[in-house]
């Protein structure tokens, strides 16, 4: 299992990619941290992702 | 005046307003950073909606300087790992450090500040602390590589104005970087006052996302922050601690 966001999903051995492919994440407005260092953009397509790994897709909201 | 810079990181700006973009809606941030005059805008770091669409960057005019801040972050890890996913996200290399690890009164944790500050300005991050006005931090701040000090004026989001006047007038007088007030802020002459003690910018949000009118708002704080700094720049009169001096010619007539 692989935790994005703090929820458990069974993407185990699929790429960052191939699962952002799947979201409706605006991909220009995201960035993503995989057990706590960043993924550049341009490495999307070879992160594969393992069983416990923890990520987190991020993007601005408005703040103080 | 228009050689009057405010100088952050080497980067520089001529407006002295440094607006938030939280508590209200996207549609109006245009008009805000319109009507404020603003250069730089803050923004937070969250995770990610799927649902909505809308993304605020969408909504924040050409030209101006992203300003990310930390919030969320109870310690330096967490405030250095929010700094490094708002640098991917591709705006600059601005950050406002902001820890805390309370959320009844919003205090930021100074030592934690200290401590993320130094990592991040290694990292060459423009680094802006959010901190408690006390001077032997604000010094460590510049000897970490912070690019401004930005001492809070009260508990964020209480608009109560300069309750920590003295002690931000001591980080005017000892530091040797911008001292950009930050958090509490809640009316227009409260940022003139903080202007007229030389303080290089202020930084509100909570004041004009609970006024009225929202822009005109914006507005006011210009005018206020634009002559708060001429009146510092100019030379404040000074107060006499007693008796009377008058204004007007004392040699007498209607009389002998």
């Amino acid at each position: 299992m692989v935790k994005i966001n703090g929820e458990e999903l069974d993407i185990t051995g699929k790429t960052l990619m191939q699962y952002l492919l799947t979201t409706t994440y605006n991909m220009q407005r995201i960035a993503v941290e995989r057990n706590g260092d960043i993924v550049p953009r341009a490495q999307y397509d070879n992160v594969v992702l393992n069983d416990g790994d923890v990520l987190e897709v991020v993007s601005f909201v408005g703040g103080g | 005046m228009q050689d009057d810079k405010l100088i952050i990181g080497g980067h520089e700006f001529q407006s002295r307003f440094i607006l938030g973009s939280g508590k209200y809606s996207l549609k109006l941030i245009e008009a805000a950073v319109r009507d404020a005059g603003a250069e730089i805008i803050t923004l937070a770091v969250r995770r990610a909606n799927t649902k909505e669409q809308e993304n605020i960057l969408d909504y924040i005019p050409e030209g101006i300087t992203l300003l990310p801040n930390t919030s969320g972050a109870r310690n330096a890890e967490e405030a250095v790992r929010i700094a490094r996913l708002a640098r991917e996200l591709g705006c600059g290399n601005f950050v406002k450090i902001e820890i805390m690890r309370d959320s009844k009164y919003l205090l930021p944790d100074n030592q934690e500040t200290i401590k993320a500050t130094e990592i991040l300005a290694k990292e060459g991050f423009v680094v802006m602390p959010y901190m408690y006005p006390d001077l032997y931090v604000a010094r460590d701040l510049v000897n970490a590589g912070a690019a401004a000090v930005m001492p809070l004026a009260s508990p964020i989001g209480s608009n109560k104005g300069l309750a920590t006047k003295e002690f931000i007038q001591i980080l005017v007088d000892e530091i040797d970087l911008p001292i950009i007030v930050d958090a509490g802020i809640g009316r227009p002459s409260q940022a003139c006052e903080a202007m007229e003690m030389g303080a290089a910018a202020i930084m509100a949000n909570t004041a004009l996302a609970t006024a009225g009118d929202l822009p005109m708002m914006a507005a006011a704080f210009k005018q206020a922050i634009e002559a708060g700094r001429k009146a510092y720049l100019s030379g404040i009169g000074r107060v006499l601690t007693r008796g009377a001096s008058a204004s007007d010619p004392l040699t007498g007539f209607l009389r002998d």
